[in-house]
């Protein structure tokens, strides 16, 4: 029998890792794939798991998520019983305040999750793009007699430093948590995707809560407390599927240029598990004939004169005669004018590009101010910025939202910011 | 100012051979994800105007399935928003169907009687163009017409199928003509009916109980045209494009190429607000490193793989590598295989051209391979 399922999304991260692309917006509201937004992949995983009550928890400059997601029509999520629910920090009598971590955005909740009676609550992370049937974890869940399961995947042990590690026994019991070790015990790492009995749930919130010196964490606090006490059994359920955290510029970027290989790790195409956005209406992509389009996504709206090799084409985005985009992803109503070349660019919505600029020239170098954030050689331009005609703008560049011509003197070195003066 | 609409959309489209037997002409896909009715019905609700009711008859399931509630249009409303008047029985009506245009808007006369609207404008559901239909409005308020025609001058770009010729003197319809076929006598006539009427509501109430129990039962002929001496009955001047998709499979053809011509597009979809059609959510369309593509649109789900000229792609639809295919329409879900070529035909949807096969048809008469089909 199908149990009770209410699945909570933790949508208020900044994201500060993706620079100027998340200064106006959340992480989760960040387009992604030539129509979606990166929230859509765990809402579609959603319905298509046939979960159809869903809350999504914003805090972080919440407004273009909030439109995005309105009443979830695009996903069916517009019901009568459940549907989804934005829900955002809020102020009550005692003490509620800004969500001060995971586990207290999802204390915070209990009463909306109270509300349905659930059994089982998954708590999802809004900035994943993956494709996962939540049922089967689920299913695994039920099985094993957990109290708590957390999704994870295999992961070189190089690469366990960026990842919170979970040691378990010979049948996947959790028996130690490890938080970006140096020195990984096993090679199984979390993804952020949980799924728990609620009423266990909910006794560890309430403890949780009483604790001062918690940070109120799922990974820190909830998960390592009811392992070290041996209050309640936790299980690793090992994902084989497609998981990336678009965290970074380079994993960002990279994700979306993956979608342009011949046979790409995220089936777009898959007719029973269909990704779902909300749309503007749009014509169909326009390619003319002195175009020249191959190994890239294009959409609806566009129209290109231009030559596109391996980069992912937004919805209304126009790109002239002569102009050449490598490696790029152009998004939404965008205009690139004519001449322009643009490699391993990230270019925001609303953006312009004037006749003949270069971006992404020259050498390699670090960027002046934020080296670990603007880094891979990749360039990126802001949302509803205006870049003059014959600018050449060098590697590791940002320009930011809103920059209007005057505020260039000329071409850009590499690792410089240009920022929009008021 | 509150106002009807009403599409006409149960015509049958004889002339477009495979293309209309499995659906209504209202419902023919066009521009490689719209179907012709999105066209009107957008315009109207681009106008401001929030009840619609929809006339089908003939073949109607795609029809419908494509409206569905309304929402995509935003008529899924409380007040007002999207009725299907279909044809029904009743002991009133026991020969079940419409006989005519005004024989149709007859029998669902309560859509008249009801609700609080002054004006109904008629509409045809397979007349593909973009205009501003609440200037129609206007120029029937400040002219003090009784009934307004949607017109076009250029005579000769309509004179080949089934048109309405009129001769109007400054402003005024002094005659109206419908004729079958070409003409080769204009006979004075200046100007064509566009296939859209605005007028009062309770005047075509009135003119409706006056002539269809008598045996009228087509709105222009047996309804506008006998009244012509006694109303005022003027012309509104459209010049910009406009099509009737139903009038021959080559003009169906030539139609879906126009989206091709940079300022037809512009006109289409940039002008006078969005066209709405049903979404699907389809993923982004993908070129592959082997394809070629050259003056075409492409809809979102396909993948291209092969060689495209002068074409336009419905949704899902595969052009696998190798392939080739040329000054050709492909309906939703066509599959071209490898090393298949295709130059001047229509495949409706779900067609497959098997691997290596070739079909050629005439720019003139291009051929339509049936829905389903495998060449």
């Amino acid at each position: 029998m199908a149990k009770k399922v209410v699945a909570l999304i933790l949508a208020g991260g900044q994201g500060t890792r993706l620079g100027i692309l998340t200064d106006e917006i959340a992480k989760p509201a960040v387009p992604f794939g030539g129509k979606y937004r990166i929230i859509d992949f765990a809402l579609s995983n959603c319905v298509n798991s046939g979960i159809y009550t869903v809350g999504v928890l914003t805090q972080y400059r919440p407004h273009v998520l909030s439109r995005h997601i309105g009443i979830g029509r695009p996903w069916d999520l517009d019901r009568k019983d459940g549907g989804v629910v934005i829900l955002p920090p809020y102020v009550a009598q005692d003490d509620s305040n800004w969500y001060k971590g995971t586990a207290n955005a999802v204390y915070q909740n209990i009463d909306y999750i109270d509300a349905y009676s659930p059994e089982i609550v998954v708590v999802l992370s809004g900035d994943h793009i993956y494709s996962m049937d939540y049922n089967e974890m689920i299913d695994y869940h039920l099985s094993k007699g957990a109290d708590g399961t957390v999704a994870c995947m295999r992961v070189p042990l190089s690469e366990a430093h960026r990842f919170g590690m979970m040691v378990t026994d010979f049948e996947n019991r959790i028996i130690d948590f490890q938080e970006k070790p140096e020195k990984p015990r096993s090679d199984l790492a979390s993804l952020g995707i949980y799924v728990f009995n609620w009423s266990f749930l909910k006794e560890r919130l309430l403890e949780d809560e009483q604790t001062p010196e918690s940070s109120n964490d799922f990974g820190k606090n909830i998960l390592p407390e009811t392992v070290d006490r041996d209050l309640g059994k936790l299980f690793a359920f090992v994902f084989e599927g497609y998981w990336r955290d678009v965290g970074t510029l380079q994993a960002l970027w990279e994700s979306n240029i993956e979608l342009t290989r011949p046979i790409p790790p995220l089936n777009l195409h898959d007719p029973a598990w269909r990704f779902y956005t909300q749309t503007e209406e749009y014509l169909p992509a326009y390619v003319g004939r002195s175009s020249r389009v191959r190994n890239s996504l294009i959409n609806e709206g566009a129209e290109i004169y231009g030559r596109i090799d391996s980069s992912v084409i937004f919805q209304g985005v126009q790109i002239g005669e002569g102009s050449v985009v490598r490696n790029s992803v152009i998004m939404t109503n965008t205009r690139i004018g004519k001449g322009v070349i643009i490699d391993k660019a990230i270019i925001g919505e609303n953006s312009v590009i004037n006749d003949d600029c270069v971006l992404g020239y020259g050498e390699e170098v670090p960027h002046e101010t934020h080296p670990g954030i603007y880094d891979s050689g990749i360039v990126v331009v802001g949302y509803d910025a205006v870049i003059p005609a014959g600018t050449k703008i060098g590697k590791n560049c940002a320009i930011a939202n809103h920059v209007r011509e005057g505020d260039f003197s000329g071409d850009v070195q590499g690792g410089k910011t240009i920022a929009a003066k008021e | 100012m509150k106002v009807l609409g009403i599409i006409l959309a149960g015509g049958r489209g004889e002339y477009l051979g495979p293309l209309t037997q499995v659906r209504t002409s209202a419902a023919l896909p066009v521009f490689g994800k719209y179907r012709s009715i999105d066209f009107t019905l957008s315009n109207m609700v681009n106008a401001g105007i929030s009840k619609v009711g929809i006339i089908t008859q003939y073949s109607p399931r795609s029809l419908m399935d494509h409206i569905g509630s309304g929402k995509e249009w935003d008529l899924d409303r409380k007040q007002g928003g999207l009725f299907i008047l279909q044809p029904y029985y009743s002991p009133y009506n026991p020969s079940m169907g419409y006989k005519g245009t005004a024989d149709a808007i007859f029998q669902n006369i309560n859509i008249l009687r009801r609700g609080n609207e002054d004006y109904v404008m008629i509409g045809s559901g397979d007349h593909i163009f973009k205009a501003d239909l609440s200037e129609i409005f206007r120029y029937h308020l400040e002219t003090g017409s009784d009934i307004t025609a949607l017109t076009a001058s250029n005579i000769e770009n309509y004179n080949f199928g089934n048109v309405s010729l009129l001769k109007c003197k400054d402003g005024r319809v002094v005659e109206w003509i419908e004729r079958e076929g070409p003409l080769e006598d204009l006979g004075g006539s200046n100007c064509v009916a566009l296939g859209v009427y605005f007028m009062n509501k309770f005047l075509l109430r009135e003119l409706l109980y006056s002539t269809v129990p008598n045996g009228e039962n087509e709105l222009v002929k047996g309804v506008i045209i006998p009244n012509l001496g006694s109303l005022n009955v003027r012309e509104y001047r459209y010049n910009g494009y406009w099509r009737d998709i139903k009038q021959s499979k080559s003009c169906y053809y030539r139609t879906n190429l126009d989206i091709l011509n940079p300022e037809i597009r512009r006109e289409l979809f940039y002008e006078h607000g969005r066209v709405f059609t049903k979404l699907k959510d389809l993923p982004p369309p993908k070129i592959t490193g082997t394809a070629f593509i050259s003056n075409s649109v492409i809809a979102d789900g396909c993948v291209v793989g092969g060689k495209l000229e002068d074409s336009v792609l419905f949704r899902d639809t595969r052009v696998l590598a190798g392939a080739t295919v040329k000054g050709s329409v492909l309906l939703e879900g066509c599959i071209v295989e490898e090393g298949a070529y295709v130059e001047n035909v229509i495949l409706d949807k779900y067609c497959t051209v098997r691997s290596g096969k070739s079909f050629v048809g005439e720019q003139s008469d291009p051929t339509v391979i049936e829905k389903h089909g495998v060449i």
